[in-house]
């Protein structure tokens, strides 16, 4: 009798569990699939009922998208913006952690804890008076020459997109650098290599695990960030989340809502078949000192 | 070149572009909004003008930063304990072994976390529609039309529908979190505890709590910090405030005015209010969290 009530509890919260987990997931997965239905609906299909499933595949919604509402120039934006932001990253921050982590001279106590300082600044804090100031160089410029540069510009986003993303990656590539024993460098002094010899052949291939998480985490940060890019780039050279932002503003209005869905999956895509490739680096990745914007 | 002028120029090189970045762009920006908080600049004029603390008494009596200041708290301390419950909830399922497909739902509970928060906003937006949208349609399904809402549109809703949105989205990389840390108890302790004939409810709370409490108070600050950032950018994306600043929240105030109303001063006095008071937050409760760390 008493085994039966506690195989009975037990079947209970087993059900109870299950019952939960699949909840959820499907609260993830059925917006996220009826987005993707939704983005090759015709306009007349999102008076009906919103579950029934697609009549066709209503293609020209990303047409509209692409070329009218010129999603396919913010897509080649967001690739640019996001390669250069990765590359000026990991030129810059390879480097200062190797050194930083590594070696002991003049101020390198203060140093990492100026870099490490930086983890605590929030980049939303910081966007108007970034602004402000790519504001004042400009107007500096417009009287030399006549025309602004740092404004509506793609590589000095690439820069500041990279510059705030430096304190967390220093931070996480240090880290990784310390764990190496220092027979290595020792090895390459003997066998004649210089300082930047050993850097770039000895320790840098070592790390190149945490250098894939450093390009998997900042790539969807790059990516999927947008409130830097709306606030400096106010005219030309829009990226893709700002497109879509737009693109949701104007389609609401004007209740046209298949190139709205289309411009949503043109965003998140990328981000999903990146995440289905990796997804087991990027979680494991995450608790070697995850921090999150 | 002798050893040490080499090994100087190298220290030079690697690290000057690091620092020169980093100042420029993080270092700087963050002092000028202390020091432009001191200022009003913006608006009619564009005089600097140096006013002290004029800006905060100003504050003071903003009703419409005091409604934002209300939103933020609500969102934070309701986001973190709905998340937190979750979060730790599923990450305990998770690890029992005798759960089937716990890779699949761990694979699929990590999904908002990669998605753009525009997206999230457009999602929701979707969700939430009071004609076509997800959820009234679920509830007529169901025969609950008297729940139908305008979820977006009622100011007395609006900011649960946030909230919802915003812990729907962090569930998931919390709950990654905390998997980690359990992972790390030894297994043994719980063989231990269930010849004792503790219960698994008991074996939570008594082992597995106690171990990854450390864990669990890292993360109330990135909940705090995280929270403001997040309701911001959702905010300013899905419904901008509205209707009639019910979804207000403190960065987007800040925003609106810095940015928006071209205030500068005066948005750089919020920003540096929302700054110290998250700073506090976080200083209060990672004090009165803290326990005695458990070894094993």
């Amino acid at each position: 009798m008493e085994k039966s009530t506690g195989l009975k509890t037990e079947t209970l919260y087993k059900l109870f569990v299950y019952v939960s987990l699949i909840t959820l997931a499907a609260s993830i997965i059925i917006p996220v699939a009826w987005i993707l239905m939704a983005s090759v609906k015709e306009n007349s299909e999102f008076y009906g009922s919103p579950w029934a499933s697609p009549e066709g595949l209503h293609l020209q919604n990303f047409a509209e998208a692409f070329v009218e509402a010129k999603m396919g120039e913010y897509l080649l934006n967001s690739i640019i913006v996001t390669s250069l932001a990765i590359i000026i990253l990991l030129i810059v921050a390879l480097p200062a952690s190797y050194v930083l982590s590594r070696f002991t001279f003049f101020g390198s106590r203060f140093l990492n804890s100026f870099v490490k300082a930086g983890l605590f600044i929030n980049v939303s804090y910081i966007i108007v008076p970034i602004f402000l100031m790519l504001l004042d160089w400009d107007s500096v410029l417009k009287m030399i020459l006549g025309e602004g540069f740092f404004l509506n510009n793609r590589l000095v986003l690439g820069l500041i997109y990279a510059s705030t993303a430096l304190p967390f990656t220093i931070f996480l590539l240090s880290s990784y650098f310390e764990t190496l024993p220092s027979d290595f460098e020792e090895a390459a002094s003997i066998d004649g290599a210089g300082y930047f010899r050993t850097m770039f052949s000895v320790m840098l291939p070592m790390a190149k695990p945490s250098i894939i998480i450093v390009i998997l985490f900042n790539f969807l940060l790059f990516w999927n960030e947008y409130i830097l890019a709306l606030t400096l780039m106010p005219e030309t050279n829009k990226t893709l989340s700002v497109g879509l932002l737009n693109l949701m503003a104007a389609e609401r209005a004007a209740v046209n809502y298949g190139p709205m869905y289309a411009g949503m999956v043109i965003v998140m895509l990328p981000t999903l078949i990146l995440y289905i490739i990796v997804q087991k680096r990027l979680t494991q990745g995450m608790t070697v000192g995850g921090l999150k914007g | 070149m002798s050893k040490t002028s080499a090994r100087n120029f190298f220290i030079v090189v690697c690290i000057t572009p690091a620092i020169l970045l980093f100042t420029i762009f993080m270092v700087i920006p963050t002092i000028d909004v202390f020091r432009m908080s001191l200022y009003q600049w913006g608006g009619f004029s564009n005089e600097k003008q140096f006013v002290g603390f004029e800006n905060f008494k100003f504050l003071w009596n903003d009703m419409k930063f005091i409604q934002a200041f209300q939103n933020s708290i609500f969102l934070i301390v309701i986001v973190a304990i709905v998340t937190l419950l979750f979060a730790i909830f599923f990450a305990a399922v998770l690890t029992n072994k005798t759960i089937n497909g716990r890779g699949f739902f761990r694979i699929i509970f990590y999904i908002p976390n990669i998605l753009s928060i525009v997206v999230i906003a457009g999602v929701f937006s979707a969700i939430y529609d009071p004609s076509s949208g997800l959820l009234n349609s679920i509830l007529g399904v169901f025969n609950l039309e008297m729940w139908q809402q305008k979820w977006l549109g009622n100011q007395q809703i609006v900011i649960y529908s946030v909230a919802f949105a915003l812990v729907w989205q962090a569930i998931g990389y919390y709950m990654v979190m905390y998997m980690s840390s359990m992972a790390s108890v030894p297994a043994s302790f719980y063989e231990a505890a269930s010849l004792e004939g503790a219960s698994s409810f008991k074996q939570f709370t008594d082992i597995t709590l106690p171990l990854i409490w450390n864990n669990i108070r890292t993360t109330l600050t990135f909940y705090i910090i995280s929270t403001i950032n997040l309701s911001f950018l959702l905010v300013k994306a899905m419904t901008g405030g509205g209707p009639d600043g019910s979804t207000e929240v403190f960065l987007s105030y800040m925003y609106e005015q810095a940015y928006g109303n071209s205030t500068y001063g005066y948005g750089m006095a919020i920003g540096v209010v929302v700054f110290l008071f998250s700073f506090i937050l976080s200083a209060i409760i990672s004090h009165i969290t803290k326990r005695d760390v458990l070894e094993y």
